[in-house]
């Protein structure tokens, strides 16, 4: 027998490899940049953009994308507490502001929220969740109106493809740099674009109810749920996917998520009744 | 022969046509005062109206010979120097026999006092590969070019291609095999996937500028819009790449800005001598052809008769 040759053999898929989600930083955050100025500046004519700042990685990356791009001095932060907020989340947002020298205003939501809710004895937190997200929204965009500065959204793709936000609230924001960007990309781009460990480092949470944490509400991790959503949107079929050693468990929550939730990804169901019906035969681009 | 070429890339105002052409005219004045003096001046996809316009196409699109007459008057306009002279080859929308198209149109531009009958379009090429997928959407929104034509300039032997008819190896073939030696392409590329050392769609150009340049030895004239609309942003990076895949000059990927280079024709030649791969395809052509036909027949109808 002649001389046994190397095979060399490609390397399995592994489920613990982050290698498919990895970003060119760099490239990426320029890139985002040049959206914000031409999105924000060139096409809407606005010089100011106001982002809610809850003290979490999101909107703190999008603080510090947008004061890149537009210069600290025309970037607005707006923290907006309610009375069960984590005192960490002020703090965390305070800093932000400070460490980018932008203007922070803070705005109680608290009487508004209880205000109403005064009315509705039996809410529950999921519905006092949603109160605080739609009155924040309105507070955003009225300060908007007041200060001439877009709002600018901070919603990432994770969160959009389970549904993990309140509908035409964190999602109303006319611009946001960060929704096409799964959480763990956000995490990696906010390390490099010098957003405070503090905040990169400590579990993600809509922070609407004490002590609540992203993954926990999930049921899965930020990392394998990111893993999974990035084979199904390009089309890898369930069973692919354990074939490839994710846990079928795992594969059917995310799937069942991202499943139930097509409707807060689109505007609402309008009946169409003609062959001029907006968004079904007119059809113009939102810049145009 | 050597030629001055210029690609530009700027950030067009959506469905604005008169202040895209004005923005075009800034380029050629530009230019005009640029020694030495351009020849060609290539512009991008679509320049004169943003790419994704959806129904608005029908709204912005020109037909061919009122883009060609803007064009010269802003050029006579912005250069006033007598006996100047200017190709340029631009994207736009076109309304043509009742059709619009997406379509890159080659003119000859002349000074005032020059003579007039020199100021001409030279080709009108209609896009022939309409992407619909994913992000995009155009075979909704206009008809599809049926051919793939060289055509001769006072500059040499030229083709035109847009956008995704460069990312079939068979365009740029067709072309070459037709005389070009010299394949401008338009484009208007939205930037996407970040994970790679630069942006996947750039990735992929610099794989399919120099795959045409050196397999058929021309020179290719890359001009890539730039800006955002609607979040999705084109990725400039306009560029001349010579006959052996070497790029000459490259632009920014979100900054306007006019590239140059000196194109000598003459490389053309030399290119194709060291490596004669066009002449080896041209002499196996006959075999080539008659496999795309045996491809191109129309299925056998395998119906049984009762079901016809």
């Amino acid at each position: 027998m002649s001389a046994r040759l190397p095979i060399l053999r490609a390397p399995a898929a592994d489920p613990e490899s982050d290698a498919d989600l990895k970003i060119n930083e760099p490239v990426l955050a320029e890139w985002l940049i040049a959206f914000l100025r031409d999105e924000v500046v060139e096409r809407r004519g606005f010089e100011k953009a106001i982002v809610g700042i809850s003290g979490g990685v999101d909107s703190s990356l999008t603080a510090f994308l947008c004061a890149r791009a537009l210069g600290p001095e025309h970037v607005i932060g707006v923290r907006m507490p309610y009375r069960t907020s984590s005192p960490d989340s002020l703090a965390h947002a305070q800093l932000v502001a400070d460490v980018l020298g932008i203007e922070c205003r803070t705005v109680d939501i608290s009487p508004a929220v209880d205000g109403y809710l005064a009315t509705q004895p039996d809410a529950d937190a999921r519905r006092k969740g949603n109160v605080m997200a739609r009155i924040r929204m309105i507070v955003l965009f009225d300060l908007s109106a007041a200060l001439g500065a877009l709002p600018v959204g901070t919603g990432n793709k994770t969160e959009r493809l389970f549904g993990y936000f309140t509908w035409h609230a964190d999602d109303s924001p006319p611009v946001n740099p960060l929704g096409d960007l799964f959480k763990t990309q956000v995490w990696s781009l906010a390390r490099y674009m010098g957003v405070p460990e503090a905040i990169v480092n400590k579990p993600a949470s809509a922070d609407l109810i004490v002590g609540q944490t992203d993954e926990d509400d999930f049921g899965i991790s930020y990392a394998r749920a990111d893993r999974i959503l990035f084979y199904l949107l390009r089309g890898f079929t369930v069973d692919r996917l354990v074939e490839m050693g994710f846990p079928s468990s795992d594969v059917m929550l995310v799937k069942s998520k991202l499943d139930s939730t097509h409707w807060k990804r689109h505007m609402p169901t309008t009946a169409m009744l003609s062959t001029t019906s907006i968004n079904d035969y007119y059809l113009r681009p939102v810049d145009y | 022969m050597a030629i001055e070429v210029a690609a530009a890339q700027i950030r067009p105002k959506k469905a604005d046509y008169d202040r895209n052409l004005a923005a075009v005219g800034d380029v050629m004045e530009q230019l005009s005062h640029d020694q030495p003096a351009a020849d060609l001046l290539v512009l991008p996809e679509t320049v004169l109206s943003g790419y994704f316009l959806e129904g608005g196409v029908r709204e912005v699109a020109r037909p061919a010979k009122q883009v060609f007459e803007d064009l010269l008057r802003t050029y006579r306009n912005r250069v006033r120097e007598p006996g100047a002279v200017l190709d340029v080859a631009v994207g736009f929308y076109e309304l043509a026999d009742g059709q619009y198209y997406n379509s890159g149109l080659y003119a000859t531009l002349t000074s005032d006092g020059t003579d007039a009958e020199d100021a001409r379009i030279v080709h009108v090429h209609r896009k022939f590969f309409l992407p619909t997928y994913g992000v995009f959407d155009e075979k909704r929104f206009v008809s599809r070019g049926r051919t793939v034509q060289a055509f001769d300039t006072r500059l040499g032997r030229t083709a035109i291609l847009i956008c995704e008819d460069a990312w079939h190896s068979v365009t740029g073939t067709l072309a070459a095999l037709q005389g070009a030696q010299i394949i401008l392409v338009l484009s208007a590329s939205p930037g996407r996937e970040f994970g790679g050392k630069s942006i996947g769609n750039l990735e992929r150009w610099d794989v399919l500028l120099k795959g045409i340049a050196e397999e058929h030895g021309v020179f290719v004239v890359y001009a890539g819009l730039i800006g955002f609309e609607g979040g999705k942003g084109f990725t400039g990076s306009s560029r001349v790449v010579d006959p052996w895949g070497r790029t000459l000059v490259r632009g920014p990927v979100t900054e306007p800005c006019i590239v140059r280079a000196q194109a000598h024709l003459d490389d053309v030649a030399v290119a194709r001598a060291a490596t004669p791969l066009l002449a080896d395809l041209d002499a196996a052509l006959r075999d080539v052809a008659a496999h795309f036909e045996m491809l191109a027949r129309p299925p056998a109808d395998t119906r049984r008769p009762h079901e016809r």
